[in-house]
């Protein structure tokens, strides 16, 4: 793909014929080595971990609460159709303009057509994983446009010219002391002992002179409120405000999935987000932009568009079983809960949503060169235990793996070592006899020190683990051989 | 009180882990229940079915509705595989004419120490195992079937066990079936997450539920020559002798 689709994880050269699934082997056995970056992440997820506890300790009931948040993303949903035209409505009634993109392309194109045919030349924006999605950046960069990241996180690794890290926090990945080397280069300024304070200064400097220079702003949101026209967006860093008041003309890009039917469902929406992306009661900053700014105004943009993307969504629409991972809120919480995701971070998984949610997702919105992910988890559902939409994660893992295996002849080679499997499962002796064999055989390859070698059917197993003790006897010989003539044992041990 | 049960020995425990089942029927039997192991019984099905393969999975979910057609009670060493039977035989099972069979086995479906604590309502089973022992929480015992006391009930009843809590007791070992050899490299390092987090504990033995979590535990331990040592549940409640 474009330049954008490069703006990854650098981890060396790859081959070029190399596939998506390949390349995450590869990352992912690099990444989950790396001890640094392991201790890097187990330290962030772990203030996360006290926080998010502490931040759900103050509800009276938080499984009341993920189970009316369900209800409302299910009824929105349920009912897109309806909601979004309402919306729709509003906005155009406030004097905003709404367009429809089935596509990433579609909405990169109506964005830059509008900022050429205005004469934008800075753009400012604040954080949205929609726009990571359809590349929007290099799109407007090409055109001439200077793009900047406001959010400070994604500020941080657009210097570096990488993807975000993580949905919510993007420079999860990086210390103190790689941001001051980093700015150092990039900024030209150096911070002694690399103090927070002084990097985060540092950084607002440079972006209040692009928020003063910008013309366009461009923002995601993270609900459409139906019934009121608004766009609700909550941040912490107030660029996102900037972002949307001080340019003249605003843009909201978002997932049409993002509509919510009453102003009223932010009561528990907006708090509930908060808690699961950060351990907030409610982020610093809610927002809610109805349109441009009215006669009589003291500020806002000149113009408002909301462009609504589909990209992929309505298939799953249609899809019964999967359409509740449109409920999701993209709050983060199941990648930091995630052991996987821990271990291989987010860069490894080379697309726009990581974690549990990308790895249900991205295959359905990008195809089955993502489906690897899908695979690529213990299936432990710590994701779905953590959702605040209460989406049903780890099944929908599970549901993937069965569609992709009927669709595919890829898995030819599992296919039919499935159907020699059930063959002996189904008939005892075979299965015994194949027991017997399997144990004898192994038996046999490690005392000739075997063990991890090309020759062992283990060896995935046994380079890194101890192999598996092997009992000369099964527990069906067992229990032949003397065990079930002990029927009764009339031993009192002070129990009933 | 008398019960008879039918026992479900996984396949990968038939094959691999024997004592397991072994020391599962003495501590049934020494409450007094009457044990039968139905012995046309082979695998669950769960390997096909994790990775996809319904179709493949499908008759060995219907063979072992037939097998166990009968049975009063099924008690099983294992969460997963209990899980596979009560949670996901009837989403498999979802447009057979054996799928309110399937709902019904489920019900009469345990793990180990659900049927202890929750059916015969025992929590001391005259055990004694004077070490020290933290716990591992398997996935499928706690987030499927939402196990979380009954293991630690039973291990506070055991004389001379001495029970240490473990940081993160409930982040997966890095099992996870196929997984552990199709992702090895994820696979391990969190095994080497959670072998970091018993080896803080410094406890003798780890235990769990689930054998399987227990022999890739075992596997990362033994290999990275840790000290603590794995036991299944019930090799810890058939444990007897002195203080």
């Amino acid at each position: 793909m474009s330049a954008s689709a490069s703006r990854t994880a650098p981890a060396g050269e790859a081959p070029s014929s190399e596939t998506a699934a390949q390349k995450f082997l590869r990352d992912a056995a690099t990444k989950s080595a790396d001890l640094v970056h392991r201790e890097i992440i187990r330290k962030n997820m772990e203030s996360y971990d006290a926080a998010h506890l502490r931040g759900r300790s103050r509800f009276v009931d938080w499984e009341a609460a993920r189970r009316k948040c369900q209800e409302i993303k299910r009824e929105a949903i349920n009912h897109l159709d309806r909601y979004l035209l309402q919306f729709e409505e509003k906005v155009i009634a406030r004097g905003g303009h709404v367009f429809w993109a089935a596509n990433g392309d579609e909405a990169c194109a109506y964005i830059r057509d509008l900022a050429v045919s205005r004469g934008v030349r800075t753009v400012v924006k604040s954080k949205s994983m929609v726009t990571e999605e359809i590349h929007l950046a290099p799109v407007l960069e090409k055109a001439g446009m200077k793009v900047w990241e406001t959010d400070l996180g994604e500020f941080i690794v657009q210097l570096r010219n990488e993807a975000p890290y993580h949905i919510v926090t993007p420079a999860m990945h990086l210390n103190r002391h790689q941001i001051r080397e980093l700015f150092r280069d990039k900024l030209g300024e150096d911070v002694p002992d690399s103090d927070p304070q002084k990097l985060v200064a540092l950084a607002r400097r440079k972006l209040r002179e692009a928020f003063f220079a910008a013309d366009m702003g461009i923002s995601g949101a993270n609900f459409l409120v139906a019934d009121s026209g608004a766009v609700a967006i909550s941040t912490n860093e107030g660029n996102g405000r900037l972002s949307t008041s001080l340019p003249r003309i605003h843009v909201a890009v978002t997932g049409i999935e993002k509509v919510i039917p009453r102003l009223e469902d932010l009561a528990t929406l907006w708090p509930v987000l908060a808690t699961s992306g950060t351990g907030q009661p409610i982020t610093t900053y809610s927002t809610m932009i109805g349109g441009p700014r009215r006669p009589g105004e003291a500020d806002g943009p000149e113009e408002f568009h909301v462009v609504l993307l589909d990209n992929g969504r309505s298939g799953l629409l249609a899809n019964a079983e999967e359409r509740e991972v449109l409920h999701c809120i993209r709050c983060g919480a199941c990648l930091n809960i995630c052991p996987v995701y821990k271990n291989i971070g987010g860069h490894t998984y080379n697309t726009t949503y990581p974690g549990p949610i990308g790895s249900v997702l991205t295959p359905h919105l990008r195809g089955r060169e993502f489906e690897h992910l899908s695979y690529a988890s213990s299936l432990c559902g710590a994701c779905t235990s953590v959702c605040p939409v209460n989406i049903n994660l780890h099944h929908h893992l599970l549901h993937n793996r069965r569609d992709f295996t009927a669709a595919s002849s890829t898995g030819a080679g599992e296919r039919m070592q499935f159907r020699l499997w059930r063959a002996a499962m189904l008939h005892p002796r075979i299965y015994a006899l194949g027991g017997w064999l399997m144990r004898r055989g192994l038996s046999a390859l490690y005392a000739l020190g075997l063990s991890g070698t090309f020759l062992d059917p283990m060896r995935a197993w046994n380079r890194k683990r101890a192999h598996i003790p092997l009992p000369a006897q099964s527990f069906r010989a067992l229990w032949k051989n003397g065990l079930e003539s002990n029927q009764v044992v009339k031993e009192k041990h002070g129990v009933q | 009180m008398a019960r008879k049960i039918s026992l479900f020995v996984p396949c990968f425990v038939d094959q691999l882990q024997p004592e397991v089942a072994v020391d599962m029927v003495k501590v049934l039997r020494r409450i007094g229940c009457e044990v039968d192991y139905p012995q046309d019984q082979t695998c669950c099905g769960q390997p096909a079915f994790n990775s996809g393969f319904w179709d493949e999975a499908r008759p060995c979910a219907e063979r072992f509705l037939r097998v166990f057609k009968d049975a009063e009670a099924i008690v099983c060493p294992s969460g997963s595989c209990t899980t596979m039977v009560r949670n996901f035989y009837p989403e498999l099972l979802a447009s057979s004419s054996l799928h309110g069979e399937a709902l019904a086995l489920g019900k009469r479906t345990f793990e180990l120490s659900e049927f202890l604590v929750k059916v015969m309502g025992v929590s001391d089973v005259g055990a004694t195992f004077p070490h020290t022992v933290t716990y591992h929480a398997s996935c499928h015992g706690l987030r499927e079937l939402k196990l979380r006391d009954e293991p630690l009930q039973l291990l506070r009843g055991v004389k001379g066990l001495k029970l240490i809590d473990m940081l993160r007791f409930d982040e997966c070992c890095g099992f996870g079936g196929n997984f552990a050899t199709k992702f090895a490299s994820i696979s391990v390092a969190m095994g080497e997450t959670k072998a970091d987090s018993v080896a803080v504990t410094g406890a003798e033995y780890i235990t769990a539920i689930d054998p399987s979590c227990l022999m890739h535990m075992q596997g990362i331990l033994t290999h990275r020559k840790d000290r603590a040592k794995t036991i299944h549940l019930a090799s810890i409640l058939a444990s007897e002798g002195t203080v």
